[in-house]
């Protein structure tokens, strides 16, 4: 064997690695990119006066509907691996939680200051007395802690509790459906959308739905015993 | 949707009604100030019958080609009548034409607010008719016309206010509701008056979903539809009502949350028996048969204390009966509202 072609390996395997790492940053700035696009675009439709008659509800639902897109998308990292046995994906979930938390923040803040220019009395009430505004910043508070102890730190600190602390996004992910549905005024469409697909990624997570799923998967490999079975 | 920049002269869009629709015209002499003087006094003149100096009368520019149907004058219109002068009796500014036609509630074309906008121009308001029946000397069908020609129109200026807590002012054009009722003699039988509004999916996409049970029903009770301040609107900023706005015909009572006042008429029923109206339908514990606005009774699921003028940006106080508790709580003397929601 030549001494170029062992170059050329060792130097193939030095650009695959790398090539690994840069996808990575790739795939990292892309989410970054397209989680920040929906906020670009609101302010660029706010600078244009675009944002309609009602702006304030305008930013307001704009922000709450990407908040329960992202969180979805962050629910769909565990089931989606499973199923395509694409694993490496999971590197992006924290990332994605975080961009959920961004928009339903932005969300809640909207409320306070621009829907209710921080008229505590008002607010408080809302959050006491109205099981939507309840449910919904209840929903936000969870976020919050999981948001707080989503760093390297906690998560050595917190060990196999982290892991329990962070099953909490499937409450908030229910009560953001619920603080939705509990929102309009008949047609409940969009939250019931909302509610079938998180509540797929829910039962994808219980351990009798995740077998099926797996013998899915390896459904190949079945196929001799059902031969059987059929004869 | 702009679609028409009406022409320099806003008179001679007058001038050119037709004969047949033309009712006791009067030029518009109001110079801004003159018409604001006449729009800002108090809202117990408003509610008499018409008289020189409340509301402007003008004749209908309904069916005078594109100027009226065309629905929307580009802003040079509206400034040609100086619409930007005119205020509310309580010297609120009118809200944008922009932001009345383009932020509606009329789920027969989508539950978005934007979508009656976008989705309305299927709705085709010429030919229109109108069947008055129920208790009445004598029940007919009345093409749109014919309806409404007998009637003086004016111009008044209301706040509309919604249950979902924002509202509008806006500067309506049309006729007494009592005037109408009169007219087609009501038996000694009569309490309510029932309205519907057009139930046909091809002009109305948002009919093919359930969202509510389809036709719209509203209802009044007799003495409230004899309310001078309860209005048959058929045009809005001085032009006939857009199609987002419930062309051709509508109801406004500006004391009651914005869903009583149905759109797109086609039907008038005088009865005995309270009307099942839509929203107390699609949610009883939510939505009352009566809806006046009142800031001390909240809506179950959020406030109903303070509302949200489009065009501004803070919250203010929502008033009893919507600012109108002078000329109509005497309505409601006796009754439980809160109860009677």
């Amino acid at each position: 064997m030549p001494a170029w072609t062992c170059a050329a390996r060792s130097n193939g395997l030095f650009l695959m690695a790398s090539s690994a790492h840069r996808r990575r940053a790739v795939a990292k700035a892309a989410i970054w990119a397209s989680a920040l696009t929906p906020a670009a675009w609101l302010v660029w439709r706010a600078t244009q006066g675009e944002l309609g008659a009602n702006p304030v509800e305008e930013v307001l639902h704009r922000n709450g509907w990407w908040g329960l897109v992202l969180l979805t998308t962050t629910l769909a990292i565990t089931p989606v691996r499973r199923l395509t046995g694409w694993h490496s994906i999971v590197r992006y979930r924290r990332l994605l939680g975080l961009f959920a938390f961004f928009y339903l923040t932005l969300h809640f803040s909207t409320y306070l200051v621009l829907d209710q220019w921080l008229a505590w009395e008002y607010i408080l009430e809302d959050i006491a007395e109205r099981p939507f505004i309840t449910v919904g910043f209840s929903a936000w508070l969870l976020l919050l802690t999981l948001a707080l102890t989503s760093t390297r730190g906690w998560i050595r600190r917190l060990g196999a509790r982290w892991l329990q602390l962070h099953r909490l996004i499937y409450l908030a992910s229910a009560l953001g459906v619920l603080h939705f549905y509990w929102k309009v005024k008949a047609d409940t469409r969009e939250p019931l959308i909302f509610g079938a697909v998180i509540g797929l990624l829910l039962l994808a997570r219980v351990p009798a739905v995740q077998r099926m799923v797996s013998r899915v998967r390896t459904g190949p490999a079945l196929r001799p015993g059902r031969h059987v079975a059929e004869r | 949707m702009r679609i028409h920049i009406h022409g320099s002269d806003e008179i001679r869009s007058l001038e050119i009604t037709p004969e047949r629709i033309y009712m006791n015209r009067r030029r518009f002499v109001g110079r801004a100030a003159k018409l604001a003087a006449a729009a800002a006094v108090s809202p117990s003149l408003f509610a008499c019958a018409p008289s020189p100096g409340r509301s402007e009368e003008l004749s209908d520019s309904g069916g005078s080609g594109e100027a009226g149907r065309s629905g929307a004058p580009g802003q040079s219109g509206i400034q040609e009548r100086d619409w930007s002068a005119v205020r509310s009796e309580l010297d609120e500014p009118l809200t944008r034409y922009e932001d009345v036609t383009t932020y509606n509630n009329f789920y027969e074309f989508g539950t978005g607010k934007e979508d009656p906008a976008k989705n309305s121009h299927t709705l085709r308001p010429r030919p229109w008719s109108i069947a008055v029946d129920g208790e009445v000397a004598r029940p007919a069908v009345y093409d749109l016309e014919d309806f409404v020609s007998p009637h003086r129109l004016e111009d008044r200026v209301y706040r509309l206010r919604c249950v979902e807590a924002w509202s509008m002012v806006v500067p309506w054009r049309g006729f007494p509701l009592a005037d109408l009722i009169r007219r087609v003699e009501p038996t000694g039988k009569a309490r309510f008056v029932e309205f519907t509004t057009l139930h046909d999916p091809e002009q109305m996409p948002g009919q093919r979903r359930g969202v509510l049970d389809w036709p719209y029903v509203e209802g009044l009770r007799l003495d409230e539809a004899m309310h001078p301040l309860a209005l048959l609107a058929t045009g809005v900023y001085g032009r006939d009502l857009p199609n987002q706005n419930g062309a051709p015909l509508r109801l406004v009572v500006p004391w009651k949350y914005g869903f009583k006042s149905i759109k797109s008429i086609v039907g008038l029923r005088l009865t005995e028996e309270m009307p099942a109206t839509a929203w107390a339908v699609a949610a009883p514990r939510e939505y009352g048969f009566f809806a006046n606005v009142n800031p001390e009774v909240d809506h179950p699921r959020w406030s109903q204390a303070r509302e949200r003028r489009l065009g501004q940006l803070r919250k203010r106080p929502t008033l009893m009966f919507n600012g109108y508790a002078e000329q109509v709580e005497q309505l409601y003397a006796g009754m439980d509202l809160r109860r009677s929601f």
